[in-house]
């Protein structure tokens, strides 16, 4: 895949000391990295610390950090979420993990009421630098509650960031970047490709700038968004349109701050515009992106945006999800539904 | 003096860990046939969690979570609830809904991913599973008030872990039953382990049972690997919250201790976080020996019994597991139903979408993912 330039900060894997890592062992690179550099840092949660994460994105890190920086938490969301809030604002920088997003819901009122307003409401004495770390989506046969992507809800409010990695490279240098901001980020993991494939990953420390999209595959014809797992559906199906169609895909990669500069000018090259998410279809980040693009780029529109998402029911029990979420041939369709137009 | 009386760190148990009865103990006042029965049940549920962690790993069911260990606490429970009582599960409570009338099909095709395992037949006073933790007790205190504003005379039993207690609405299920002095019943099934959590790390608290005290209403620790003690304990706190004595509260919270032999689910890997030295220590107090070796020594049971038992649910458990899995593959249209009463103009297009494309592609290439 194709990739924009990287700022200075993201070294190119060729040119460093780097491993191949999948994306859930590059987000525990990114931890240890950032937990050796910086001792303010600490992760909490359920079963991060002995057991290493149920998806192992902390493996190690209890026996090489210890147990107050690497913190077994009671069974308690809103607790972990709460706490990690008070430890921000008294300088330390916590990463809490929520097991899974369907589980993050007792946590939501702290998150959305607190976190991301407490630089607001102190008028800057307090801020918040804290990450809440949470593997989404569907697509790995878990039961009910552990399938679903509602990052609308929190891109919904001011105060908060949203980034979401779809490779190991990205995953680590997000990481970074997120643990480091003044402000607190949810960073959402597209669980399905935790260890779908390998990529290389410095083993230096380097920052993916949150707000900054990539350029997955460059292309005339028309704009696939995308972000999570979709992106690499989105990838595929541009790859099989090829020799038909030229299919820019673009890779969100932060949800909020949207890098409105490279979305729009995207748009502006190609003149269509197809939006890739599993989360149901109404009220999702789709119609954000779709109202933009209107706003910065009707003259250059050729072609109703199309949106190629998650159905506006709860997420199935798995034996009906791959029904429920896009797939390469949902994805193709909709690119030639608006390429037609 | 009732079971539920005792202070709460004083144990009760009826049967010593070699099954007999402890001489200052007594015998719930059970038919020799319902004694049967509920170890029957417990023997059901042993082999139906061997069958579905099998299943899971031959990729015939999803993810599981296995009850192995815990089978005393959730039949002995169930066995204590009246039919027009209502029982509120977890998520591991695949014994206790079965003796509550849950037809087993239903909660396999439920682990099996299919939408029709939530059915809850109508006559049934089973309420859904609930995956999040602990949520599902102030769903067990609102119904449970509503009866009571009914005039109803129902019990409402709700299952959750030692976990769950960690939560805040495990805080605000109980303080709204106290306040509102609702027939519910708290029953923790504490398994030791969170996942990979122990006990004392989810409350520096000594028993979890003491926490009904800040609550204004009784709590009770029982051996939950003693079915009877858990029989006896439940039966009484369902007898108090239909009908408390002069200045009692109806509400109880019971706090099982057990242990759970497996694993958290199939997906899970114990090993990393506890020793089977531990894990060996708690198999001395299994429920079913204990059950079988009372059962036994009290002229209950003989060995063609004992063989009867064992063949009669072998045949219902592989009849499930045919019955469950000759059942025609779930249809894509089974997710849009019962979102609302009525489907609202958007869901009926999306079906229609996906139909068409289901018609257009075949669902070959719409899989794929």
């Amino acid at each position: 895949m194709a990739s924009k330039q990287q700022p200075a900060t993201a070294p190119d894997p060729a040119d460093v000391s780097s491993e191949s890592l999948t994306l859930v062992q590059a987000v525990r690179d990114g931890l240890a990295t950032e937990m050796a550099l910086d001792e303010d840092v600490l992760v909490m949660g359920e079963d991060v610390g002995k057991n290493g994460g149920v998806f192992r994105a902390t493996e190690g890190l209890y026996d090489e950090f210890g147990e107050h920086r690497v913190i077994d938490t009671p069974l308690a969301e809103s607790g972990i979420v709460g706490t990690a809030i008070g430890m921000a604002a008294y300088g330390l920088r916590p990463v809490a993990e929520m097991q899974f997003m369907g589980f993050i819901y007792p946590a939501f009122d702290q998150i959305v009421s607190h976190a991301a307003r407490l630089r607001n409401r102190s008028r800057g004495r307090f801020t918040c630098p804290m990450v809440i770390r949470a593997p989404y989506g569907g697509g790995i046969r878990a039961p009910e509650h552990h399938s679903e992507s509602t990052e609308a809800f929190f891109v919904h409010q001011p105060g908060l960031k949203v980034a979401v990695p779809s490779t190991p490279y990205d995953a680590k240098g997000l990481l970074t970047s997120a643990i480091r901001d003044p402000d607190p980020v949810l960073f959402l993991e597209p669980k399905l490709i935790y260890r779908a494939f390998r990529g290389d990953v410095p083993d230096e420390s380097y920052e993916i700038p949150l707000g900054e999209a990539t350029i997955r595959r460059t292309g005339a014809d028309v704009t696939a968004y995308c972000w999570g797992a979709m992106a690499h559906r989105t990838v595929e199906a541009a790859e099989n349109l090829a020799g038909e169609i030229d299919v820019e895909v673009v890779d969100l990669r932060s949800l909020s701050p949207l890098d409105r500069e490279t979305i729009v000018e995207s748009f502006e090259k190609t003149g269509r515009a197809v939006i890739v998410h599993e989360a149901p279809k109404t009220g999702g980040l789709a119609g954000e992106i779709t109202a933009m693009l209107q706003e910065e780029s009707l003259l250059y529109q050729e072609a109703p945006i199309g949106r190629v998402t998650g159905f506006d029911t709860p997420f199935p029990l798995y034996a009906l999800e791959d029904y429920y979420l896009p797939e390469p041939t949902r994805i193709e369709e909709g690119i030639r539904e608006t390429v037609e137009f | 003096m009732s079971t539920i009386q005792r202070d709460p760190d004083d144990r009760v148990q009826i049967l010593d860990e070699s099954g007999h009865v402890r001489e200052d103990a007594t015998v719930p006042e059970l038919s020799d046939d319902r004694l049967i029965e509920m170890y029957r049940d417990m023997r059901l549920a042993r082999h139906l969690d061997e069958r579905a962690v099998s299943l899971q790993r031959q990729g015939r069911m999803g993810t599981y979570p296995p009850m192995s260990g815990q089978e005393g606490a959730q039949v002995g429970s169930a066995y204590a609830l009246d039919d027009e009582d209502w029982l509120f599960p977890s998520y591991r409570e695949h014994a206790a809904v079965t003796v509550h009338g849950m037809p087993l099909a239903r909660t396999m095709l439920y682990w099996m991913g299919s939408e029709e395992g939530g059915r809850i037949p109508d006559d049934v006073n089973v309420f859904t599973v609930a995956v999040p933790i602990a949520t599902q007790l102030p769903h067990a205190t609102g119904m449970a008030w509503a009866s009571k504003l009914k005039g109803e005379e129902r019990a409402f039993l709700c299952y959750f872990g030692d976990g769950a207690t960690s939560e805040g609405d495990f805080h605000e299920g109980l303080n709204f039953a106290g306040v509102f002095d609702v027939p519910a019943v708290f029953f923790c099934n504490n398994n030791q382990w969170a996942i990979s959590v122990p006990r004392e790390r989810q409350t520096a608290s000594e028993t979890l049972a003491q926490k009904a005290t800040a609550y204004g209403f009784e709590g009770v620790q029982v051996d939950g690997m003693d079915p009877l003690a858990v029989y006896q304990v439940t039966r009484d706190a369902i007898e108090k919250a239909k009908a408390p004595g002069p200045g009692e509260l109806r509400p109880t919270l019971i706090e099982a201790v057990q242990y759970r032999f497996g694993a958290h689910t199939t997906a899970d890997d114990p090993s990393v976080y506890r020793d089977e030295d531990e894990v060996e220590h708690w198999k001395q107090k299994d429920p079913l020996p204990r059950m079988e070796t009372f059962l036994r020594s009290t002229g209950r049971l003989d060995d063609e019994t004992a063989d009867a038992i064992e063949a009669e649910i072998e045949d219902r458990v592989a009849e499930t597991i045919e019955e469950v899995e000759s059942i025609h593959r779930p249809e894509p249209a089974e997710m849009f139903e019962s979102v609302y009463r009525d489907m609202p103009d958007r869901l009926d297009e999306q079906l229609r979408y996906l139909q068409r494309l289901r018609e257009d592609h075949g669902d070959d290439a719409l899989l794929e993912g």
